[in-house]
Parts: C-alpha cells; sequence; structure tokens
C-alpha cells in the first residue's frame, strides 16, 4: 500500500529512514544519562536525602545502557558490519565517535563505580553464598578479595573520583545524541546548537523520573515505608531540571517562530497537523506544563504524605510519557517534511516487522527485566538484603 | 620447524587478510584513465530539458535500480507569477514515463536532479566507517560491501539523493556511472538525452566545453547556503526551485 503523502516529497523522501527504534535510542541513553546524574548528586554533591536511591540510580542506568545499543543493531542495514565503527571509524562522523563515548560510559564509568560500590558486597556474599551464586559472586570480585579498610578506602575514594569523571561523560553521552541529530544542517527541524543541551537537560528530567518511579513501585513491592524525604528532594529537582529544560526547549520555538527562516511555513504547518498530538497535546501540554504544574503544586500547597506520593507518581509517569514523546517528535517529525518545503509523508510503523511497535515493546521491557536481575544479584536497598545495613557505608564516605 | 610453523601461522591469517584488501581495492581496467586528471561534475541546461524521463529510464537500465527508488529523477514546476515562492512541483515515478499535457497557463518547466558529488559532501561527512567517499577525481560514492545501511548519510543529503537499496540493504546514489567515465564514455544519462539537457563535465580538463559555458551563463547550484560544494550546474534555474 502507498505511503500517503501529501504536497511534494522528493521521491526517494516518501519512506522514513529513521523508525521507532531510533526513537528508544535517545529516550534509552537518556534515562541512562539522567539516572547516573541522580546518583551523582548523592556521591559528589553529598545530597544525602537521595540516598535510597543512589544504587538503585546506578542500576536502573546500566540496565538501560546495555540496551541502548539493540536498537540501533536491529536498524542497521548489516548489522554484522557494526563492529567496523570501532575498527575502522571515520573520524569526522559523528555517528562513528560515539560508539567510543557509549563504551568510555559503559567501560570506565558505569561498571566500574558500580564495582567499587559493591565490591564490599561481592566479597561477602562470595564467602558466604553457595553453589551456582557463589561461582557468580567470586567472577564478580574479579580476584580482588581485600575488604580491609585501607582497601575500601581506597574504593572510595577512587569511587567519588569516577563520578566526578563521570558527569561530564554522562553529559557527554547523551550531548552527544543531540549532536548527532543538532549538526545535520540539510534537516531545519533537527539542526540546531541548542540541540545537545535540550537533549543533557531532557535526558536528566527523564532519568531522574523514571529512578524516582522505580523506587517508589520497589519499595511498595517490598513493603517497606517510602522515604518521603527523599521523594520530596528528587521531586523538587526534577522540577528544577524541567523549568530549566522546558525553558530551552521554548527558547528554540521562539526563535525560529520569530526568524521564521525559509522552513518555517514547512515546519509550522507540520506541528499544527500531524505532531498536533504528540507534540502540542502530549509532549507540551500532557507532559511537560502538567508535570510542572503539578510539582510546582506540592512546593506551594501544603499537601498530606499520601497526597505527595500520588502527585509524585502521576507527574513521574506523565514526564516520562512527555520525554518520550519530545523524541519521538524530534525523531519521526524531522523526517515528515520535504527538504524540498513542499510536501509531507506519512511513519507507518509495523507490528511485528523488524522495525515495528513489538521489537520496540520488547525492547522496552528488556532493562526492567534486566534490572530486575541486577537487582537480585546486588540488592541496592539499604533497609534490608542479605548484606546488613552497613555494608554500604564504605561505599558512601562514612568508614 | 618450530618456528616455521609458528610463522606459518601468523602468516597465512595475514595474507588471506591482504590478499582480500588487494582483491576489494582492484579498480576495473582502464589503463588510460588517471584518476588525478579529472574533476567531475555535470552542467544541467533546464530551458533545454522537455521532461521525457529518457535519462531516468537509462539510469534505470544502466544501473538495475529497484523499483521506487531513483538515483536520477526530473520535477516539473508550475508557478503563477503571484506565488514564486510557493511552486507546485510533481514528479510522478520520477519522471520516468514523462509528464500528463499540462495547460494550465503560468510558468512551467523541468528540473532534472540527481546526486550534486559535492566537494564537500555532508553525507560523506557523516558516514561512520567511510563506506561513502569522494573518489580523487570528484565523484561522491559507495562501498556497498562496507556500507552499515545506518542511514546516516540519507539524512544528511540535503537533496533528498540516497536511498537504502532493499536489496542490498546498503546506501545508494548516482555515480555519475562511474564505470563508463573511467572508460572515457559518458554517463547513462547523458547519453540518451535528446536534446542534450545534460552534460557530463570534466571540470579539472581544459579542453571541456564546460569551461565556455560556465563563463558566458549565469549557471547556479541547488541550495547554494548549504554550501557542499555542489558539482552539477544548472543554467537557466528559476529562483524558486529547491
Amino acid at each position: 500500500m502507498p505511503i500517503p503523502v501529501e504536497g511534494f516529497m522528493y521521491p526517494n523522501e516518501v519512506e522514513l529512514q529513521w523508525s521507532v527504534l531510533i526513537v528508544l535510542y535517545p529516550f534509552i541513553t537518556g534515562l541512562v544519562a539522567g539516572a547516573f546524574i541522580l546518583a551523582s548528586l548523592e556521591r559528589v554533591f553529598r545530597v544525602e536525602a537521595v540516598k535510597p536511591t543512589y544504587r538503585l540510580a546506578l542500576l536502573t542506568a546500566l540496565a538501560f545502557l546495555l540496551v541502548a545499543p539493540l536498537p540501533l543493531q536491529l536498524h542497521l542495514g548489516h548489522p554484522e558490519r557494526s563492529l567496523e565503527m570501532y575498527l575502522t571509524p571515520h573520524r569526522s562522523s559523528a555517528m562513528a565517535m560515539f560508539g567510543f563515548v557509549y563504551l568510555w560510559y559503559l567501560m570506565a564509568v558505569l561498571l566500574l563505580e558500580i564495582w567499587l560500590d559493591y565490591r564490599r558486597d561481592i566479597v561477602l556474599k562470595s564467602q558466604t553464598s553457595t553453589g551456582f551464586t557463589r561461582f557468580i559472586y567470586r567472577v564478580l570480585t574479579l580476584g580482588s578479595n581485600n575488604i580491609s579498610d585501607r582497601s575500601l578506602h581506597i574504593d572510595e575514594r577512587l569511587g567519588y573520583f569516577i563520578t566526578l569523571v563521570g558527569i561530564p561523560s554522562a553529559f557527554l553521552l547523551h550531548g552527544y545524541v543531540g549532536f548527532i541529530f543538532g549538526s545535520v544542517k540539510a534537516n531545519p527541524w533537527w539542526s540546531s546548537p541548542l540541540m545537545p543541551i535540550v537533549f543533557i537537560f531532557s535526558a536528566m528530567v527523564s532519568g531522574i523520573a523514571a529512578v524516582m518511579l522505580l523506587y517508589m513501585l520497589t519499595t511498595r513491592l517490598r513493603r517497606q515505608e517510602i522515604d518521603i524525604r527523599c521523594l520530596d528532594k528528587i521531586a523538587q529537582y526534577l522540577m528544577y531540571t524541567f523549568i530549566i529544560d522546558f525553558s530551552l526547549e521554548m527558547l528554540d520555538l521562539l526563535q525560529r517562530i520569530y526568524e521564521a527562516d525559509e522552513s518555517f511555513r514547512s515546519l509550522d504547518f507540520m506541528v499544527h497537523t500531524r505532531l498536533w498530538m504528540s507534540q502540542v497535546i502530549i509532549q507540551i501540554l500532557m507532559g511537560t506544563v502538567t508535570p510542572i504544574a503539578l510539582l510546582g503544586l506540592v512546593q506551594i500547597l501544603k499537601l498530606t504524605e499520601t497526597a505527595r506520593k500520588r502527585i509524585y507518581a502521576l507527574a513521574g509517569c506523565l514526564t516520562v510519557m512527555g520525554i518520550f514523546a519530545m523524541r519521538w517528535n524530534v525523531v519521526i517529525g524531522g523526517q515528515l517534511f520535504s527538504k524540498s518545503f513542499l510536501g509531507y509523508t506519512t511513519y507507518k510503523m509495523g507490528f511485528a516487522s523488524r522495525e515495528g511497535l513489538l521489537p520496540a515493546i520488547v525492547l522496552m521491557i528488556l532493562p526492567f527485566g534486566i534490572l530486575w536481575v541486577l537487582v537480585k544479584l546486588l540488592p541496592p536497598w539499604l533497609d534490608t538484603g542479605s548484606i546488613p545495613a552497613s555494608g554500604s557505608a564504605p561505599a558512601h564516605g562514612t568508614s | 620447524m618450530d618456528t616455521t610453523r609458528r610463522r606459518l601461522l601468523v602468516l597465512l591469517p595475514a595474507a588471506a587478510v591482504a590478499w582480500k584488501f588487494v582483491l576489494a581495492g582492484t579498480p576495473e581496467a582502464s589503463p588510460n584513465y588517471k584518476l588525478t586528471e579529472h574533476w567531475w561534475g555535470m552542467l544541467i541546461d533546464i530551458p533545454k530539458c522537455i521532461g521525457c524521463g529518457t535519462c531516468s529510464r537509462a539510469c534505470t537500465e544502466e544501473n538495475d535500480v529497484p523499483v521506487g527508488y531513483y538515483r536520477t529523477w526530473i520535477e516539473r514546476y508550475h508557478l503563477d507569477d503571484w506565488k514564486m515562492e510557493k511552486p507546485e512541483v510533481e514528479s510522478p515515478d520520477g519522471g520516468k514515463e514523462g509528464f500528463p499535457a499540462n495547460e494550465i497557463a503560468g510558468k512551467n518547466f523541468f528540473v532534472p536532479k540527481l546526486c550534486n558529488h559535492c566537494a564537500d559532501s555532508p553525507c560523506t561527512q557523516v558516514c561512520p566507517v567511510g563506506a561513502t567517499f569522494i573518489s580523487p577525481d570528484g565523484v561522491v560514492l559507495v562501498d556497498k560491501t562496507y556500507c552499515l545501511g545506518c542511514r546516516y548519510c540519507v539524512q544528511a543529503c540535503p537533496y533528498g539523493c540516497r536511498f537504502i537499496n532493499p536489496k542490498t540493504k546498503t546506501a545508494e546514489k548516482c555515480t555519475l556511472c562511474y564505470h563508463r567515465i573511467t572508460k572515457g564514455l559518458t554517463t547513462a544519462c547523458c547519453e540518451v538525452c535528446p536534446t542534450g539537457a545534460r552534460q557530463l563535465a570534466d571540470l579539472k580538463n581544459p579542453n571541456d566545453p564546460v569551461h565556455e559555458f560556465l563563463r558566458t551563463h549565469n549557471v547556479q547550484v541547488l541550495k547554494p547556503h548549504m554550501a557542499t560544494g555542489a558539482k552539477v550546474f544548472y543554467n537557466g534555474m528559476d529562483g524558486s526551485v529547491r
């Protein structure tokens, strides 16, 4: 069935090149970067209130980071050649360099930080557990069984240093995703120097919201009491970051409206028609203005704990939805209009096809499965778990 | 004996890899063709184009272009004098079979399109593995044995000239009939154009008539603000063309 086209598209433009899988890619890396930055609040900036989410945030970042390359792999025409990006990278390509940014972030920041933070727990578990579990923990120790005070102190110092390096790395990770789009001069919807910055702040927003929701959900599932002080603090940070993010996006929009260059009519028409629902309704009204208003309401009114929790849950869900819509509007929206600015095409998403809705859903569920395994293996909770609560103490600077 | 065996074990895979590169890098035999002596482009004389679509058909035939994709195509522009900024453009099946008769008053003309073989091409810049590149004689090519099919180059091309070949799952575009021009022939589209609206141009060859033409005519490239160093020059192009 032919793809519906309105006006004139260059003949090769009718079919969209980047599908819903490429929408997932910035969405997932955004969650990674945001979750890590939330974790670093506790580690570097000593925001004690968010401590209950520290390890959960790290594990969330890892679970999503492991899945991040999968949508790209699935999308490639020749996934078997993807390693060439590392072996023979083209240095002027933003995409090629992203491979190294990703690897740096995974290997040098996230895995190392998690390992250092959990090393004491891993060593203790390798001594107390039995059977296959014992084998796994023994492998995870990487042969380092020294958990003397001095050794743990070194872990702590090194972990602090890695987090310090990790913050700009997280910014780099997602800022770079923004650059991949922002540097395409052929596409006025993408081409903007603000794109990397907007991506960084939207990443922080989505990551903070996701960890907040995960913290609420997991605490409830474990029948534990939610630390409302922690939640209040996270919600506060979410609101501040969201306001900056929204301001940047509006700045970009105002600039475009005022300049009204040759692409403006075409883009404006697209926003008012094909992107009306996903951009104006879902992204801006439901996914941005409403959560900011809800979070602001909590700051102004004196609400009960239960009411606050409900508001945070609602605001968190709307935020994640809004950021997903933002990624959708960037990736899909950027391909719906012709580079001749004379016409519009349509995105038809398959269901069980290689780049359809089903693989996208599976790819979105996968990080939660990985997170479940990680949480089982490396419990992030401060209150309970097989390791005594003090178990996390050395890694948190109190040894 | 032991040392020899070890050496052999090291040398064999190395030799296999080296041989693969030798094979991949072996150009088609064109003994008299010197890469550095040419700098290819094309000249398109818009007033001469009659929109017959022969060029597009010849290209499809010559290069086995899949149905529904175009290495070259023709657009028909229709302009009313009071809305110069909003032309009506059409290109049914890339203009391959020509265009239906148009009796509407106003300005009507045809614009053949193809890869602009940009000297500063954004598509080669973004390729993550360098599978698409500018040859020393100025032609933008794709190594389909190396292309990942990531489609970043398709996004980066301001002119919509690239597509993903559904068979090879790699990026594809006009090669300026590289297999022909390196043998001293012209491109398939230029060869068949009944009015001479398309002319292959060797910008490094001082005897190429293109130099005289460029000196004496007002020629433009598409989207000059993109600063891509496009080498497809259009004579008599209306400002509304994009």
